[in-house]
């Protein structure tokens, strides 16, 4: 990463979609995000990569060789027809397999909440990219506490749109949750930035409590390494 | 291995009088097009023979383009033959991957030259222990060097060689198929552009070897095999060879299809007829599979063929770690199993994916959701033709055609 994009990922986005700008419709927010965190022909492991869609746009703009893993068949059938190689597996069991620094960047997007082991699983990414992109949902949001603290039931939001008894996410975290788990397993955070619930960077730089209760989503830079980076 | 799991059910036990059956006629005589190799070229095999001459019989389907991009290589399983997309001459069936192969299917003769050719060893046409050994003048039997999965592919590449086909777009097949593809891929990378390996191992398990040996028992407990050198006895060990097919032929298949296909349904009447007779459906099915099989392959082809998937070991070439056979390769994979496959499972495709990882191969990996067994690859699969048209026609984006 440049300095200038140091804490700022937002800033180190490439120029937003013009209209009329390639066929299919316009990248989602998170993922132009994403798109501003990884250097131009890196090598990329997406996991959980869905329908291939990040994959595909980190080639066309940034022409980096990306591989993914998905635990559906029909995701994995969509990157086929993209031409992305994608394997079916998940994130649990097959990251064992990789080698050590086998990519530049590591995606595990909005996923790591949904893990049996997260921290097995952020110790696997930190092994296998010398870089790793993470997003996860936010529970520490204002909206997230309101309805556990005035409603006292498990909050349903956009970003977590399943009842309790029917999500798949086992393993929810704050953000200060996440930046506790950072330091126990010695990832460096490089930058990080918190998405309000439309999955646009939040503009200032703020203290994390800031973050930790405005932030729908944590997207964070971590590479090996020991210490906070950001405070 | 033409499986159709729904053909008439016969009630009638394996018996043993001679037929005289055309099943060797097509070793000696293909109808199929057929490259002779003289004493110059001779195959120089992994049991240290230099086999010559030889011949390699194939057939092909589509037409090779100017620049000679767009040649796919299937490579057949155990008893399979070069007859993809054409009529069996014995059979009289039609191509035995007519369900993925053909004009507007995932591999497309209207784009791609398919080539397919008989391997070395086996019976359709290609030189093999049935052929005419010309140091006696008379069949090869057990004469014929031990010949492997590499040993295949030297002979294709040697077609290839023939046909001026540098590199292939594709490389593609099922079972002891899917093992030709791996070892393609491991020992000439820079000919495949594009490789498929479907429902088959890096390696031939313990298991499987296990059920191959039964079979080759079978067929070498028959008097009728004598020693190797029935076709000059004038017999052939049909019994043997049937009962080895219907040990086979169960490995093919998953308990759910047998089930719902024959459960334990009687054969004719709702009774048993305290009997050995084919009682149960299935029981008649099964020897219907014997019967028909021997009519149409050698028995003594089926010994070599099963040993050559038994040797198969990719990893050790490579020092016991299967992705050095894959270091450095910029052929692209897609690696299929199926879910109720208990010969190849799932566990044999992933470490294949696996290892292709480790050597930072691109590659995708699909596990097809069906209760048709191992033989699903050769059957009306809609999710494994979906996945292999997107790697396919993405593959052909990439390779500019």
């Amino acid at each position: 990463m440049s300095g200038a994009a140091a804490g700022r990922p937002w800033e180190a986005t490439v120029a937003l979609p013009r209209a009329g700008e390639g066929a299919g419709p316009a990248p989602r927010v998170d993922h132009i995000v994403v798109l501003g965190l990884v250097p131009p022909g890196a090598r990329v492991l997406d996991i959980g990569c869905g329908d291939g869609s990040l994959l595909a746009l980190l080639r066309d703009r940034r022409g980096v060789d990306g591989r993914g893993i998905e635990l559906s068949r029909e995701g994995v059938n969509a990157c086929l027809a993209r031409g992305l190689p994608v394997i079916q597996g998940d994130a649990d069991t097959d990251l064992a397999n990789y080698p050590d620094g086998a990519f530049d960047v590591v995606v595990l997007s909005q996923t790591i909440q949904a893990t049996r082991q997260p921290r097995v699983v952020l110790e696997h990414l930190l092994r296998i990219g010398r870089q790793v992109i993470i997003s996860f949902p936010n529970f520490g949001h204002w909206r997230v506490r309101a309805e556990l603290a005035f409603r006292g039931r498990m909050p349903v939001t956009e970003i977590m749109p399943d009842a309790w008894y029917e999500t798949p996410n086992i393993h929810h975290c704050t953000i200060r949750d996440f930046v506790g788990l950072c330091r126990v397993v010695g990832a460096k955070i490089e930058t990080a930035a918190a998405l309000d619930s439309h999955g646009r960077p939040m503009r200032f730089a703020m203290p994390w409590w800031v973050w930790n209760l405005f932030g729908a989503q944590g997207v964070f830079l971590l590479r090996r390494g020991g210490g906070d980076g950001r405070r | 291995m033409d499986i159709q799991p729904d053909t008439a059910l016969r009630p009638d036990p394996i018996d043993d009088t001679a037929r005289r059956t055309p099943e060797v006629s097509q070793a000696l005589d293909p109808k199929s097009p057929v490259v002779r190799f003289g004493p110059d070229k001779p195959l120089l095999t992994d049991a240290g023979v230099a086999l010559a001459p030889f011949q390699i019989a194939y057939q092909t389907a589509g037409t090779l383009n100017a620049a000679r991009s767009n040649a796919v290589l299937i490579c057949h399983a155990l008893t399979g033959d070069q007859h993809f997309a054409h009529t069996h001459p014995l059979t009289g069936k039609g191509g035995w991957w007519d369900t993925l192969v053909g004009p507007g299917k995932p591999i497309d003769t209207d784009r791609y030259f398919v080539v397919c050719s008989n391997v070395v060893g086996s019976c359709m046409g290609s030189t093999g222990p049935a052929s005419i050994d010309p140091a006696t003048g008379r069949p090869y039997g057990l004469d014929f060097p031990l010949v492997t999965i590499r040993d295949m592919v030297r002979a294709q590449a040697m077609l290839l060689d023939h046909l001026g086909i540098d590199q292939l777009f594709l490389c593609i097949g099922g079972s002891m198929g899917g093992m030709q593809v791996l070892q393609w891929a491991a020992l000439h990378p820079e000919r495949v552009f594009a490789a498929m390996p479907i429902a088959t191992g890096a390696r031939h398990s313990a298991q499987n070897i296990a059920f191959h040996e039964v079979g080759r028992q079978a067929i070498m407990a028959d008097p009728a095999w004598h020693d190797g050198r029935y076709l000059e006895a004038g017999t052939r060990p049909s019994k043997g060879l049937g009962v080895a097919r219907m040990g086979a032929h169960i490995t093919y298949l998953s308990e759910p299809a047998l089930h719902r296909k024959f459960g334990r349904r009687f054969q004719g009447g709702s009774a048993p007829t305290f009997s050995f007779n084919a009682d149960f459906q299935i029981e008649s099915y099964l020897r219907h599979q014997g019967l028909s099989f021997v009519e149409r392959f050698d028995a003594n082809a089926y010994l070599y063929l099963t040993r050559a998937m038994d040797y198969f070991d990719l990893a050790e070439d490579g020092g016991g770690v299967l992705a050095n056979a894959f270091r450095g390769t910029r052929t692209r994979f897609c690696v299929i199993s199926f879910t109720s496959d208990w010969l190849f499972p799932t566990a044999d495709s992933r470490v294949i994916v696996h290892a292709l990882n480790a050597a930072a191969a691109p590659v995708a990996f699909v596990e097809v959701e069906t209760d048709k067994g191992h033989d699903a690859f050769l059957l009306d699969e809609p999710a494994m033709f979906s996945a292999a048209r997107g790697f396919i026609d993405a593959a052909a984006r990439a390779r500019g055609l």
